[in-house]
């Protein structure tokens, strides 16, 4: 089981902040690719990868980062601090 | 070295003060703030500003010892706000402590470089005519190649 979790307009457009994944995907894209199977609202999130950055165990990563012994996973737009 | 990300208000003269304050190692201490800024309209009703709590402390604590080991640096300090904020209202400050201003000058603008677009921050603007994600700007993203 992996936590999955959304901010920004990805939370907003899948509709929920965080859940709990099962899932055998060895990266980070083979993930996106079993939500996005799963409903329109994960497709529409995730339809354009390169708007998207993700985070592996808090850390920013690729699309091709490999989950093996990954607990967490963050998806989110690019980052609009200061 | 430190890091704070917190919801309240924070006071900027007290935190820059009590910053520079007993140091005599340090000739030169720079102070960058970060204010929200109204529309061009004036119809900015409020901001929130989302973040990832766990990975923004460690993110903003990597950048902060990245910036000690490039410059000259005594102490530097990041406080970063999240939450409801207003026109107006400080949403983040920057304070670096170095012998000389060269230091703390260019290790403040890339604390602000770094912390822009590799802070896992988001902000969302409220105004009259609705809510908007605040879109990340190339020119950030640029910024970060002259480091």
């Amino acid at each position: 089981m992996i936590d999955v979790l959304y901010f920004a307009w990805v939370r907003e457009r899948i509709g929920l902040p965080k859940e709990q994944v099962e899932t055998s995907a060895a990266t980070v894209a083979e993930l996106v690719e079993e939500l996005k199977a799963r409903e329109e609202r994960y497709a529409a999130a995730f339809e354009d990868v390169s708007a998207l950055r993700v985070a592996v165990d808090q850390e920013l990563t690729d699309f091709d980062a490999p989950l093996a012994g990954v607990r967490e996973v963050a998806f989110f737009p690019p980052m609009t601090g200061g | 070295m430190t890091v704070r990300v917190q919801e309240q208000a924070f006071d900027l003269g007290a935190e820059v003060q009590a910053f520079a304050f007993g140091r005599d190692d340090a000739g030169a201490v720079v102070n960058f703030t970060g204010i929200v800024r109204n529309t061009p309209d004036g119809d900015l009703e409020r901001m929130e500003m989302e973040h990832y709590p766990g990975m923004t402390e460690n993110a903003l604590k990597g950048i902060e010892a990245e910036a000690m080991k490039r410059w000259n640096l005594k102490d530097c300090l990041i406080i970063h706000r999240y939450g409801t904020l207003r026109p107006g209202d400080l949403i983040m400050m920057v304070a670096t402590a170095s012998p000389h201003r060269g230091d703390a000058f260019e290790a403040a603008m890339f604390l602000m470089d770094y912390l822009k677009s590799r802070a896992p921050f988001w902000k969302k603007e409220y105004t009259t005519d609705g809510a908007e994600w605040v879109a990340a700007k190339h020119e950030d993203e640029d910024a970060l190649t002259k480091w």
